[in-house]
């Protein structure tokens, strides 16, 4: 018997990458030994271009980390840039807005993730159903915004323009529906022998190897940890919404899955609950130094002036440094910014979600046969732009 | 074109007969860099259904697939593969570029971006946008489809070649 | 949060007192000070006697015009507690700068030591295995750092 160590290149094209990731394998005949991942196809110095724009001008960059879950990163970044300067509320219905749109971003992550999953392990179907879905939101998003992927509308002091009328009960409506609609998901899948063998017992972790890796997210849940950021640290009031955090047993590829599914109804009956206590009114804090003023009054030379410094200038943060974590789809999405007293940022760190979860695949596959693989870029959900900013 | 009168027969010419064909059968790269990738698969699933082009027929190796979509950011450290991808293409072969990123770099200004792919390939369609949105890369498609049927590659070698003239008496 | 507060102040005197520089509290978060030398030990006890088990993220700050110039920053999470505390200490001068690496306390170190060795040249003493991780082999300089231009050499 003569053994032999092939080395094997994945990617960085390859259609069960989810982008441009590159992992160097080496097997033994189809027994991974080790796994190396070759990130930085995508890094696109987002944390360099944030230092030399102002705060609002970052926006942009940051919709463009995770691109599937745009709104969900301008939404943390706005945040961060809230707390340094120590805005502690914004219009009611401001806060209810980012509530439902961070959940619908959520579910519209979620819906690819389990498209691109049930595609690369061989289920063709889900990718059509689950796209149908998305495109509702995106939907969403267009009427509101006029963008799709990218809705970029969340603004420090609030957001920059209202939902239009009709909307909330078409989203409503969609997260009444999305829910049964699950069930048919679900039983092309969850009983599905197929399914159930390429992914239990694959990927398992447990509680001590979550915590020694950093994991977060879905990651961390499935493994029993009970850590959602919504929970545990509360922003943008989600501790007056009521939902449930679904934790996994076994930590493996399989218990994540049905952990993204329940997220996906718990985040239709947090829309829901938003929706329904949406109030009217303002949607932006009058601090005209911060805040842009309505756009149907900059005509007046009272908000013209502050508007026109406001875009060209910018603002100056106070000095000091914050960290600003939220629960992004993918696992906690940290913003980190150091301010010198400046219009800009001195320094931008995006503390990412993929980033960190992706490490513990040279951990899951080794021993693992290389089909297994896919699995594992898939139940780690990781998105390349988030990975390498 | 023309149609006789009897017997329904077509007359056309051999150049336009293959480029029809060519224009409702090609098979693109399954090749996703960022952003716009996104959109490129929404653009082949249930609700804009490329399928209607002729096009769903996504190919993961480049030696199957004769239409490049250079979806997302090119960055300095992807470039070699793109090229190298580009190169492993069969001809008669076709790049499209989407997104601002792939064309000109886009808001990514930095040390890590190429400012425009086309500096490295030769790009036949540029579409616009950040991310284009769906219909917009369907209607770059029909532009690409446009372009094919223009595609002299029969009668190219004699464009040269002067006929003379009849003289007349 | 007044438990929260006394929790860290608990902390901080329990903390070997030639270890801590200053301790910085802004907008709610703690940010302790402590010397290079005794990173590893403040780190272990944290872990170890005060639950903080969950290492988020270790990033640097260009401090251009600064002697010593890095600042290297660990950011933690109590998992029992819920509640966020933020080391930073310096790199040594010199070029390279040096830090000894946590690699050891905690493995997720690795991914982001590795990156702070990319944008900024800082080196990680006994990191297993420090190169670099987005930029490709062969890269001239570190693109974080203050003198390196936006648009690349």
């Amino acid at each position: 018997m003569r053994k032999e160590i092939i080395k094997l290149n994945v990617g960085p094209q390859h259609p069960s990458t989810h982008g441009v990731l590159r992992l160097l394998v080496e097997l033994e005949g189809e027994v991974v030994v080790s796994c190396d991942p070759d990130i930085g196809y995508l890094h696109r110095g987002i944390e360099k271009l944030m230092e030399n724009r102002t705060y609002h001008r970052s926006i942009p960059l940051t919709e463009r980390v995770d691109y599937l879950a745009g709104a969900a990163n301008s939404l943390g970044y706005v945040l961060a840039v809230e707390r340094l300067l120590g805005i502690s509320e914004i219009p009611e219905r401001a806060r209810y807005i980012r509530v439902i749109v961070a959940e619908l971003t959520r579910i519209a992550s979620h819906l690819f993730w389990l498209a691109t999953h049930g595609h690369d392990l061989g289920a063709m179907t889900p990718l059509f159903y689950a796209l149908r879905d998305r495109e509702i939101i995106m939907d969403f998003f267009e009427t509101w915004a006029g963008k799709r992927l990218f809705p970029n509308m969340f603004r420090v002091g609030g957001v920059a323009r209202d939902f239009p009328d009709g909307l909330e009960q078409e989203i409503k409506k969609f997260a009444l529906e999305l829910p049964q609609r699950m069930r048919d998901y679900e039983t092309l899948l969850t009983k599905n022998p197929i399914w159930i063998n390429r992914t239990k017992g694959v990927g398992v972790l447990t509680k001590e190897e979550v915590l020694d890796y950093g994991l977060s997210g879905p990651m961390a849940r499935g493994s029993g940890l009970n850590f959602d950021i919504r929970r545990v640290d509360p922003y943008l009031g989600y501790d007056e919404f009521e939902f449930v955090v679904p934790l996994g047993e076994n930590g493996d590829t399989y218990d994540r899955y049905l952990i993204r599914l329940e997220e996906m109804r718990q985040s239709c009956n947090i829309i829901l609950q938003a929706v329904d206590r949406l109030p009217k009114g303002d949607i932006m804090i009058e601090d005209y130094q911060v805040a842009f003023p309505p756009k149907d009054k900059v005509i007046n030379g009272e908000y013209l002036i502050p508007h026109y410094l406001l875009v060209v200038k910018g603002f100056k943060a106070p000095k000091g440094e914050i960290f600003h974590h939220t629960e992004a789809p993918k696992g906690e999405l940290g913003f980190y910014i150091v301010s010198d007293g400046s219009e800009h940022p001195y320094r931008v760190k995006i503390r990412t979600p993929s980033f960190v979860n992706l490490q513990v695949i040279s951990k899951l596959a080794k021993g693992r046969l290389l089909s297994d693989l896919i699995a594992l870029i898939g139940t780690i959900d990781i998105v390349l732009a988030d990975v390498d900013r | 074109m023309g149609i006789e009168e009897s017997g329904g027969i077509l007359v056309t010419t051999l150049e336009k007969v293959v480029n029809w064909a060519r224009k409702y059968s090609v098979w693109p790269l399954t090749f996703g860099l960022a952003c716009c990738a996104i959109e490129m698969i929404c653009t082949a699933a249930s609700r804009f259904d490329i399928a209607r082009f002729g096009m769903e027929a996504y190919r993961p190796s480049p030696r199957q697939a004769d239409m490049m979509i250079v979806a997302g950011t090119v960055t300095k450290k992807m470039l070699p593969a793109v090229l190298r991808l580009y190169e492993q293409m069969p001809d008669p072969k076709w790049v499209m570029v989407m997104g601002s990123c792939a064309t000109c770099g886009g808001i990514f200004r930095s040390y890590a971006v190429v400012q425009g792919i086309d500096k490295y390939l030769p790009v036949d369609v540029y579409v616009p946008g950040c991310p284009p949105p769906p219909d917009a890369l369907l209607y770059g498609i029909t532009k690409i489809h446009e372009k094919i049927m223009q595609d002299k590659w029969l009668t190219k070698k004699y464009e040269h070649i002067k006929f003379p003239k009849k003289v007349e008496g | 949060m007044e438990n929260l507060k006394d929790y860290i102040k608990g902390v901080i005197e329990s903390l070997p007192p030639e270890s801590l520089v200053s301790h910085v509290e802004f907008r709610d978060q703690v940010t302790l000070v402590v010397r290079q030398v005794s990173l590893l030990e403040v780190l272990k006890i944290l872990k170890d006697d005060f639950g903080y088990k969950y290492l988020i993220d270790v990033t640097a700050v260009d401090r251009y015009e600064d002697d010593p110039r890095f600042e290297v920053v660990y950011h933690l999470w109590c998992h029992e507690r819920n509640c966020l505390l933020r080391v930073k200490t310096w790199a040594s001068q010199g070029e390279p700068p040096t830090i000894p690496s946590v690699v050891g306390l905690w493995n997720t170190a690795n991914w982001h030591e590795r990156e702070c060795f990319d944008m900024f040249g800082i080196v990680f003493e006994g990191h297993p295995d420090l190169r670099r991780i987005l930029l490709w082999e062969g890269f001239d300089g570190h693109p974080l750092r203050k003198d390196y231009p936006v648009e690349g050499r």
